[in-house]
């Protein structure tokens, strides 16, 4: 008997956690509407994005940046915000729960997801619901994309990106190679089930055969498989790769720049913004990232009054140096802030209304934030504004330009 | 040369899956149950000895033996508390069980330790000084033997791993062979009832094998981060999957099938992605299992299983 009631337990307790792990953040702390129904003076924002899991440290870095800037802004006193985030775990599916969460909640504008898979599925949502969605970091085009089949391609009108797209990233990239003359032959490892990478390959490819740039080595790996990298490696330096792209996040990226060591394989190496963060890693030996180029919208260290407040006020609250992630979630709060003030709109409104409002904004202003001056969005959500070139030294981003 | 360098790789890919399929096999050889918490023990084992040596600073052969204890008191408790319950249950109920046992490690470890990947320490390297060409002497790490003249590398970590096989396979074979608990264990897996009513404690018999299973996680562990150093929370459960099918392919219940599935399914993953495609990979070793399991269905070393009628 004592036997079964243990097992039972045992049973439960399982259950439990796994719930528990997967709406970590559903805390049944916001009441029904009913019960507080003058309590509408804040624009709800939601968002969703990897609070736990491999990919947790760009959901924290948004999460904590968005925090700081509703509450930078609440304390102006004009336009009130009341942010939520919910977990995603880097999971389409969990992210559209956690999606369905705030949408019962009441969000009225939403900052999308984080990562690039999460966003396809909530940004379709958000798409058939009119909720206006402007994520920070989801870069892929197929978060923009409303059918692919159609002739020529159409885009969802209420979704917005402050990073820049997959292919953006990929050209400006080849072009960055070919400007500074970094390398001729040049090798790719990319994660091949992966959309953020897939995509960022596919034009840097192409911007590098129309450059004249050589692609000796192309390489994959996949989730899974993405631990030993020697085939790979092996491949970019018989080839004479003298400089190797990496179009992925630094989990990998970090391995790879092990074994590069340990074959005695010393190329230079050319990161994305995924490739942001590897520096915090814990225990992580610094100087194997030490010259590698990244080209990244945002820099911690620039003499940029506006930048420095923001990176002190990173730093005490979270004790860490904010990344591009951060910025570019600092800088999308902003932008609604911005945007809202803008347009007129009262947090009465419904979610539609507030959408079409922001739709004719979005379109048409100007923003200055952290991560540019002076940018930009045309119909289809993509954001215009310029990268920089940044390079590790000394385990710290120094600006190349 | 190439050829011999990516055979390096693939051996010592191998030895890793070997070791932790050796852990996988012993289990169900003699609890016949799929232990897939196994790689998440692993996982614990490895973030034990992580914490030992980088924050505590303690040296490295101690952290491994903290990482084994604790290891060990794990693998009892999640049996006494899991497992042995469900003794008389079908088996099915004891494999979702374990499943369920997995996930919740992994995600106490993220509640404990987040999610933040972290960078396991070198430890199998030596110090040499080295003159550069200007003159002066410099103290660099050496991880790896080279021969022919640098043209090949072997990394110490592929030969501790290997050794560490060979020295678990060999242990394993002794222990089962020979002591009185070991013989109670092939009795168990022969015939738990037979083994009762011969008057073997089948339940101690089992709680010990988890217990040994465990121990073994925790150095599978930190030979994996040591060979693979990025340590998350899922560190163990997709190596587990692979080791868990090379010990299918070695033939499930067979030890010294654990180390040669293993190896050969290092060597053909390697192979396949420097022959063949990096994107293939993956397929080209499954297809290679399924063939090998269509034509000797109990895998390379498997024992047929006769059923009784």
């Amino acid at each position: 008997m004592m036997k079964k009631a243990l097992a039972f337990i045992m049973a439960m307790v399982m259950v439990l956690a796994l719930v528990a792990c997967g709406n970590s953040n559903t805390d049944p702390q916001t009441a029904p509407d009913d019960t507080t129904p003058t309590e509408t003076t804040a624009f709800k924002i939601g968002g969703t994005g990897p609070l736990t899991g491999g990919a947790a440290i760009y959901g924290n870095a948004v999460k904590n940046a968005a925090e700081i800037a509703v509450e930078e802004i609440n304390a102006l006193g004009g336009i009130q915000f009341e942010l939520r985030f919910e977990d995603d775990q880097h999971d389409a599916e969990k992210a559209l729960n956690a999606y369905n969460t705030l949408k019962g909640w009441g969000m009225q504008i939403s900052l999308g997801s984080v990562t690039s898979k999460p966003c396809e599925a909530t940004a379709t949502e958000a798409y058939k619901d009119r909720i206006f969605s402007l994520t920070p970091s989801a870069s892929s085009t197929a978060v923009l994309v409303l059918d692919s089949d159609a002739d020529p391609v159409t885009y969802k009108d209420n979704m917005f990106q402050m990073c820049f797209t997959d292919p953006n990233q990929g050209s400006a990239s080849a072009q960055y190679i070919f400007d500074k003359g970094l390398a001729t032959k040049v090798a790719v490892i990319w994660k091949s089930d992966d959309v953020y990478s897939k995509g960022i390959y596919d034009t840097f490819t192409a911007k590098a055969a129309e450059l004249g740039i050589e692609i000796v080595s192309d390489t994959t790996f996949a989730d899974g498989n993405d631990t030993d990298f020697s085939v790979q490696i092996a491949d970019a330096q018989s080839k004479g790769a003298e400089l190797v792209f990496l179009p992925m996040y630094y989990t990998p990226a970090s391995l790879i720049f092990a074994q590069a060591k340990a074959a005695g394989f010393a190329p230079k190496w050319f990161g994305v913004d995924g490739m942001d963060g590897i520096l915090t890693l814990e225990g992580f030996e610094t100087s194997l990232a030490e010259g590698v180029i990244l080209l990244t919208p945002f820099n911690a260290d620039s003499g940029d009054a506006k930048t420095a407040a923001f990176v002190a006020k990173y730093q005490e609250k979270f004790g860490e140096v904010p990344t591009q992630f951060a910025a570019d979630a600092y800088d999308c709060v902003y932008a609604y802030y911005q945007a809202l003030t803008a347009a007129g709109c009262t947090t009465d409104m419904s979610a539609a209304d507030i959408c079409s409002a922001m739709i004719k904004q979005f379109t048409t202003m100007t923003f200055d934030g952290l991560t540019g001056e002076g940018m930009t969005w045309d119909a289809t959500g993509a954001v215009t504004k310029s990268p920089k070139g940044m390079v590790i030294e000394n385990g710290a981003y120094v600006g190349l330009d | 040369m190439s050829f011999l360098n990516f055979l390096i790789s693939g051996i010592s890919l191998g030895s890793i899956y070997a070791i932790i399929a050796l852990g996988y096999t012993m289990v169900y050889g003699i609890a016949k149950m799929l232990n897939f918490a196994h790689g998440d023990v692993i996982m614990v084992g490895a973030y034990i000895c992580f914490f030992a040596v980088s924050r505590y600073s303690l040296p490295p052969l101690v952290g491994i033996l903290v990482a084994m204890v604790i290891c060990t008191l794990l693998g009892i408790i999640i049996e006494k508390l899991a497992y042995k319950p469900l003794r008389a249950a079908p088996s099915l109920a004891v494999l979702i069980t374990a499943i369920g046992v997995s996930y919740f490690l992994q995600n106490a470890a993220q509640l404990l330790w987040s999610s933040n990947p972290k960078v396991f320490p070198m430890f199998f390297q030596r110090m040499v000084s080295k003159t550069t060409p200007d003159g002066t002497v410099q103290i660099v790490p050496v991880n790896g033997i080279d021969l022919f003249g640098g043209e090949l590398r072997v990394s110490y970590v592929t030969i501790v791993t290997i050794l560490v096989c060979l020295i678990i396979m060999l242990a394993l074979t002794a222990f089962t062979g020979n002591t009185k608990m070991g013989k109670a264990m092939r009795a168990c897996s022969e015939d738990k009832d037979a083994a009762r009513l011969m008057g073997i404690n089948v339940n101690t018999t089992i709680s010990v094998t988890f217990a040994i299973g465990s121990g073994l996680a925790a150095i599978a562990g930190v030979l994996l981060c040591s060979a693979y150093p990025t340590l998350v929370p899922t560190t163990g459960s997709m190596p587990g999957i692979k080791a868990f099918t090379a010990a299918v392919f070695g033939g499930i219940g067979s030890i010294p099938g654990a180390l040669l599935g293993g190896l050969m399914l290092g060597v053909i993953e390697i192979m396949a992605k420097a022959y063949v495609s990096t994107q293939l990979s993956d397929a080209i070793v499954f297809a290679v299992l399924i063939i090998v399991l269509l034509v000797k269905p109990t895998g390379l070393l498997g024992r047929p299983v006769r059923e009784k009628v």
